[in-house]
C-alpha cells in the first residue's frame, strides 16, 4: 500500500493541485481568483501529461548509439500546444474581467448577479 | 482532390488575420461570405464523394498515421462540415445589416475575424481524425466563441461570456484528461489506430475512466442536461448573428464529437453494458421535458429559443442512446434539421430585434401584423419545431418514434409526444404575442430620429430568413437527400 502511494507520488500531487484549482474555481466569487483556479486546474493537466512521458532510466529522446531507452517526447510536444491554449484562455478571461469591471464596477460574482437581477 | 479537405481549414486560417487588418466593414463582410461559400462548395463536393461509403484521406505534412495527423473523412464528417458551412453562409447573409447595427464600427473587422476562426474551429473538429488535434480545434472555436458572445450590446453578454469561458474550459480540460488517459493506455492519438488496437488494452481500468472524462467534458460543451446552465445566457445575450451561428452549429458539433467517441473510438459493446445508454436516455428525456417547460415559461424570445435548444438536444441524445441504426439515423438527421429550424427562428428573432430593438414578447405584441412575411416565416419554422407533417421537424420525430417503438421504450415515446405538446405551447406563445394580441406601441429605444430601420426589413435579412424557412419545408417534403446522408453516416458509425 505504502509502496503504491509512494510509487505514484507524482500523480497524487497532480491530483492535489487539480483539486485545489477546482475548489478555488468553485468556491471564490472573485472573478480574478476564479481564473487563477482555472489556470491551476489546467496546469495540473499539463503536469500530468509531462509526467506520463517520463520513462524510468530513459534519456532525452536524441538518437545515439550509447542509449537504447528514451523518454517519450510526444506528451511534451502536445503540452506546448496546451500551454498556448491555456495562456490564450487566461488572457481572454482577464480581458473579459476588465470589461466586466468597467461595465459593473465590480469583480465579485455575487454582486454582479445581484445587479443583473435588479434590471 | 485530397488537397481540397485541408483547404477547408487553411482558407479561414489565412483569411482571418487579413480580415482583422482591413478597416472596411463591407470588405470584411464580403471576405467572410466568400470564405463561407468556398467552405460550403468544398464540403458539398466532399459529401458527394464519400456518400457511397468511401473515404477521403489526407495526411498532414505527408506524415503517415499514427505518427502524423490524419484527416479521414467519411460521410458523417462531411455531413457535419456541410451543416457548419451552410449555417455559416446563412448567418453571414444575415450579418450584412445586423452587424453594423449591433457592433461598434472599429470592432467589425475583429468580429468577422473571430467569426471565421470559429468557423475554422468547428470545421476542424468535424474533419480531424486525431483526438488531440480535435482538442485544439475545440479550443480555437471556443475561444472565438467567447470573444463573439462578449460583443453583445447588453453588459450581461460579458458575464454570459465569462461563465461560458469558465465552464467551456472545464469541459475542454476534462476532455484533455480523458485523451491523456487513453494515450497512456494506447500510446496513440489517432482515432482509427486506437479503435483497431482496442482489444489489446481494453482491460485496463484507465480506458473506462478515459471514456467517462471525455463524455463528461463533451457533454458540458454540448449542453446536455444537467450541464446546460451556460447556454441560455450565452445564446440570448450574444449578437444576433452569433446567436444564429452558434445555435445552429456549436452544440451540434459537440454532439458529433460525442458520437465519434462512443461509436468510433470505443466499440459499442464496450459501453453498452456500462449503464451509459440508460443514463443518457433518461437525461435526454428529462432534457426534453425540462427544456420545453422552461421555454414555455420564458417571456423573451431569444431565451425561449435557447431553452428550446436544450430540449432539442435532448431529442438528439435520445436518438443516439437507443443504440440502433434507426435511432442513430434520427439523431444525425436531427443535427441537420434542428440546425435549420433553430437558425431560422433566431434569424426571425434577429429581425425583430433589428426592427423593434427588443425581443421581449410583451413589447412585440401585434408586430406580426405589420410584418406579415417575417411572421409567416417564423410560424413555418415554429411548426417545424413542433413537428407538423410536411416540415423537417416531423421527419426526425417520426424516425425517433419509430426507433423508440422498435426498442419497446414506451416511456421515450410518451416523452417525445409530451415534448411536442409543450412545443406547441411555447411556439403558440410567440405566435399569440406577435399576431393575436392587440397592438401596443412598440418601445423604440436608441433609434436615431429619421432612421428608417423600424420601417423596412433589410433584403439580406429577409433572404436569409426565407432561405431557412424554405429549406425547412424542402427537406420536410423531400426527405431522401438528407435521410440518405444521415443513414449513410449511421451505417459508417455502426459497422465496426
Amino acid at each position: 500500500m505504502i509502496e503504491y502511494i509512494v510509487g505514484h507520488i507524482n500523480y497524487w500531487l497532480i491530483v492535489a493541485i487539480m483539486m485545489v484549482g477546482l475548489y478555488t474555481l468553485m468556491s471564490r466569487s472573485n472573478l480574478v481568483k476564479k481564473l487563477a483556479g482555472l489556470s491551476m486546474f489546467q496546469t495540473a493537466v499539463i503536469l500530468f501529461y509531462v509526467s506520463l512521458g517520463k520513462v524510468t532510466g530513459g534519456t532525452v529522446p536524441i538518437i545515439s548509439e550509447q542509449y537504447s531507452l528514451y523518454s517519450n517526447p510526444l506528451p511534451q510536444v502536445l503540452m506546448l500546444t496546451a500551454i498556448v491554449v491555456g495562456v490564450a484562455t487566461t488572457a481572454l478571461g482577464f480581458a473579459l474581467v476588465i470589461r466586466i469591471k468597467e461595465a459593473y464596477n465590480s469583480v465579485e460574482e455575487n454582486e454582479i448577479s445581484a445587479m443583473d437581477e435588479k434590471e | 482532390m485530397e488537397q481540397l479537405t485541408i483547404l477547408l481549414i487553411v482558407i479561414p486560417l489565412m483569411v482571418a488575420p487579413i480580415t482583422a487588418l482591413i478597416p472596411s466593414e463591407k470588405v470584411t463582410w464580403l471576405l467572410t461570405l466568400i470564405v463561407c461559400l468556398i467552405s460550403l462548395a468544398i464540403s458539398c463536393y466532399i459529401l458527394y464523394e464519400v456518400i457511397d461509403g468511401s473515404h477521403v484521406i489526407y495526411e498532414l505534412g505527408g506524415w503517415r498515421p499514427p505518427w502524423g495527423i490524419e484527416y479521414k473523412i467519411d460521410s458523417l464528417n462531411a455531413f457535419v462540415a456541410l451543416i457548419v458551412s451552410a449555417m455559416g453562409c446563412l448567418s453571414c447573409l444575415f450579418a450584412y445589416r445586423s452587424v453594423p447595427d449591433e457592433i461598434e464600427e472599429k470592432m467589425i473587422p475583429l468580429f468577422y475575424a473571430a467569426f471565421q476562426l470559429c468557423l475554422l474551429g468547428l470545421l476542424g473538429i468535424a474533419l480531424t481524425g486525431d483526438i488531440f488535434n480535435l482538442f485544439v480545434f475545440l479550443e480555437i472555436s471556443s475561444l472565438a466563441t467567447y470573444a463573439l458572445i462578449s460583443m453583445g450590446k447588453n453588459r450581461k453578454a460579458l458575464t454570459a461570456a465569462f461563465s461560458y469561458l469558465i465552464l467551456g474550459t472545464i469541459g475542454a480540460t476534462f476532455f484533455l484528461i480523458g485523451v491523456g488517459f487513453l494515450f497512456a493506455a494506447s500510446g496513440s492519438l489517432n482515432t482509427a489506430d486506437i479503435a483497431s488496437r482496442f482489444d489489446s488494452f481494453k482491460d485496463m481500468q484507465l480506458v473506462e475512466t478515459a471514456l467517462i472524462f471525455m463524455v463528461l467534458g463533451i457533454a458540458l460543451k454540448a449542453a446536455i442536461f444537467p450541464l446546460h446552465s451556460w447556454l441560455p445566457n450565452a445564446y440570448s445575450q450574444a449578437p444576433s448573428t452569433v446567436g444564429i451561428f452558434l445555435s445552429a452549429t456549436a452544440t451540434k458539433v459537440s454532439i458529433y464529437v460525442l458520437l465519434r467517441i462512443l461509436y468510433d473510438l470505443y466499440p459499442v459493446d464496450y459501453w453498452v453494458n456500462m449503464l451509459l445508454p440508460q443514463i443518457m436516455l433518461s437525461l435526454g428525456c428529462v432534457a426534453v421535458i425540462y427544456g420545453s417547460y422552461r421555454a414555455w415559461q420564458q417571456t423573451e424570445m431569444k431565451r425561449l429559443l435557447a431553452f428550446s435548444s436544450i430540449a432539442q438536444i435532448g431529442y438528439i441524445v435520445i436518438g443516439f442512446s437507443l443504440v440502433s441504426q434507426l435511432g442513430l439515423t434520427a439523431a444525425i438527421l436531427h443535427l441537420f434539421n434542428h440546425a435549420l429550424i433553430k437558425s431560422t427562428l433566431f434569424i426571425g428573432a434577429g429581425i425583430l430585434l433589428y426592427r423593434a430593438n427588443t425581443t421581449e414578447l410583451g413589447s412585440l405584441r401585434g408586430l406580426g401584423r405589420d410584418m406579415p412575411w417575417t411572421f409567416a416565416a417564423i410560424t413555418l419554422a415554429g411548426l417545424s419545431l413542433i413537428g407538423v407533417p410536411g416540415t423537417v421537424g416531423f421527419v426526425t420525430k417520426w424516425y425517433l418514434l419509430e426507433a423508440a417503438v422498435e426498442k419497446g421504450m414506451w416511456i421515450v415515446v410518451i416523452t417525445i409526444v409530451l415534448g411536442s405538446v409543450l412545443a406547441i405551447g411555447y411556439v403558440w406563445k410567440i405566435v399569440e404575442n406577435l399576431y393575436f394580441r392587440s397592438k401596443r406601441k412598440v418601445h423604440i429605444q436608441d433609434v436615431p430620429s429619421g432612421d428608417s430601420a423600424i420601417a423596412i426589413t433589410p433584403k439580406t435579412m429577409s433572404a436569409a430568413l426565407w432561405i431557412g424557412a424554405m429549406l425547412c419545408i424542402f427537406f420536410g417534403l423531400n426527405t431522401e437527400l438528407s435521410f440518405e446522408a444521415a443513414s449513410s453516416a449511421a451505417t459508417a458509425l455502426l459497422k465496426q
